[in-house]
């Protein structure tokens, strides 16, 4: 089952982490359909919208391998299925 | 991006810092189908079709919260009252039943089992009677299992043989758990005007209209009201009004998704959103915290009536338009023992239990998780019960009474009960004397519904 969900990553900026949770995300065959990122007052701000087959990674695994990428780069990242904005702010 | 990082951005933080969550998943079960002149037969049947209907429960409560990122509290089951349930049993008493639904509730990994209750309103059959009676004890025996009795209606009054009877047992029930300050009390609830898909406990069990399995979800998000308002001091309170819809709305909206969604995984109903906001006792997760926001110095002083009355309205105009399926209780709930910010108006003075009473007025609840002392009479506290009733009958609405009479406390002590349950002062109630209108019992009639004034 195809799924879309929202990725964002928060915290101080710093090299790598684009790459760092790119990397974990092509690995696990998950694909970025778009991307915003900003520096807020020196905070790293991103969010993706990516796309993913639940039958080869579910929700839960992915975002295990992503909260260890995330004590590496020492950021927050979270996860959550596109449905829950769509329902909150769209008629 | 369809969605906005703005969106994006406000939806997260109302997760991670102002403790958005889906309160609970309530599965309403039918137990007519267990019915049994056999006691024992009755107590595997009633295991058996818990088991097996909420088996998947826990599972797809944790899925849905990995898949959405959104905590979900509690996951809770309500059965049709078991004093229909278990009439025709050769059973003497229905201890023997809530251990068979505590047991279920434990195996399965749930928080709550409700529907030990009776539907007394008007007066009581022989199953009524010895489900009260065994109310006490069930509740001392058993982890999980929640009580609750109907004793007043719109239609048919207000049933005052019932209310003294259930002042008795909630003084017999707090002796029986005099170690933890009477805890037993915080899952026995006296009812006017019960809705049959209440998801939240101790009120939930299961509607003779309702199907054989069906889905509550309970909402919550005071600290979200809160924020929003915090965000905007100076606005005039149309526009509060305004702001408490659109969050009232964006909340219930979640309800509904994990709602529909976690049906469907059940083989269960969709059934009802109940979108209340209910505190818990982590800091922020609070309703009299809104009413502070709103600009009333401590809750409980003057104006805490004309806001709370704000919030709820509001609450159920947004609800109403993120859902088709709105029920329950629906609205802001003010149990003292677990909102930190109303404990606290109480420890200070600020909030006396007859200015609760007014604000029940305008609420979705009643005197809820109210910690009075160990020695009140029985008869002051179905005087408490009566005021309740008769608030809710006059006015259509549902209330609930939750009284905890600490054994051995006296007024300015401090109650501990835990957890989501919180701790709250011991509050001082009137030494005048109501023995003489209780002891007269019978039933106040149903009120007029026209003449309007």
């Amino acid at each position: 089952m195809k799924s879309k969900a929202i990725l964002t990553v928060l915290g101080k900026d710093r090299v790598g982490i684009v790459a760092g949770v790119s990397k974990v995300l092509a690995e696990n065959d998950v694909n970025i359909e778009d991307i915003s990122q900003t520096i807020m007052q020196g905070f790293f701000t991103m969010i993706m919208l990516v796309s993913m087959d639940e039958e080869k990674i579910s929700m839960v695994e992915l975002q295990n391998k992503l909260d260890k990428v995330a004590k590496e780069l020492g950021v927050k990242i979270t996860l959550h299925h596109e449905d829950i904005f769509r329902y909150m702010h769209r008629i | 991006m369809l969605i906005n990082p703005d969106e994006i951005r406000e939806t997260i933080s109302m997760i991670q810092e102002q403790k958005l969550d889906i309160r609970t998943i309530t599965m309403g079960i039918s137990l007519r189908d267990c019915v049994d002149a056999s006691g024992d037969r009755l107590q595997k049947n009633i295991y058996r079709k818990v088991v097996e209907s909420a088996r998947n429960l826990i599972d797809v409560a944790e899925s849905l919260q990995s898949k959405y990122g959104i905590p979900i509290v509690n996951k809770r089951v309500a059965v049709s009252p078991i004093s229909v349930i278990a009439e025709s049993s050769d059973l003497e008493n229905y201890i023997p039943v809530a251990q068979a639904l505590d047991k279920a509730a434990i195996d399965i990994g749930i928080d709550f089992i409700g529907g030990f209750s009776a539907l007394v309103h008007k007066g009581s059959t022989r199953g009524d009677v010895c489900l009260i009676d065994s109310i006490p004890e069930a509740l001392a025996k058993t982890e999980r299992v929640c009580s609750s009795v109907n004793v007043a209606s719109t239609k048919a009054g207000i049933n005052m043989d019932a209310i003294l009877r259930m002042a008795e047992v909630i003084k017999k029930t707090a002796e029986l758990s005099k170690e933890q300050d009477g805890i037993g009390c915080t899952k026995l609830v006296v009812f006017a005007n019960i809705p049959e898909d209440n998801p939240f406990m101790a009120g939930a069990y299961h509607g003779f209209g309702e199907p054989d399995k069906v889905i509550n979800v309970g909402i919550s998000g005071p600290g979200v009201v809160r924020a929003v308002l915090e965000k905007h001091p100076g606005v005039d309170l149309t526009r509060v009004a305004e702001l408490i819809k659109q969050t009232a709305f964006k909340i219930t909206r979640m309800g509904e998704l994990v709602g529909r969604e976690s049906a469907a995984l059940l083989g269960a109903k969709p059934g009802v959103v109940d979108l209340s906001l209910a505190p818990t006792p982590t800091p922020g997760d609070s309703v009299a915290q809104i009413i502070e926001a709103m600009g009333i110095e401590k809750c409980g002083g003057p104006g805490s009536t004309a806001a709370l009355a704000i919030i709820n309205d509001a609450v159920k105009k947004g609800g109403a338009m993120a859902t088709s399926s709105a029920g329950g209780l629906s609205g802001a709930f003010i149990p003292v023992s677990e909102d930190l910010a109303m404990a606290e108006a109480v420890a200070s003075g600020a909030l006396s239990i007859e200015k609760l009473e007014a604000m029940t007025a305008v609420c979705s609840v009643g005197l809820d998780m109210i910690v009075i002392p160990g020695d009140t009479p029985v008869e002051t506290i179905a005087g408490i019960i009566a005021d309740q009733m008769a608030i809710a009958v006059i006015n259509h609405k549902a209330a609930g009474v939750r009284l905890i009479p600490a054994p051995g406390k006296k007024a300015g002590d401090r109650a501990v009960f835990g957890g989501l349950l919180g701790s709250a002062p011991v509050m001082p109630i009137s030494n005048l004397s109501c023995k003489n209108f209780i002891k007269r019992g019978g039933r106040i009639p149903a009120p007029l519904t026209s003449l309007n004034n």
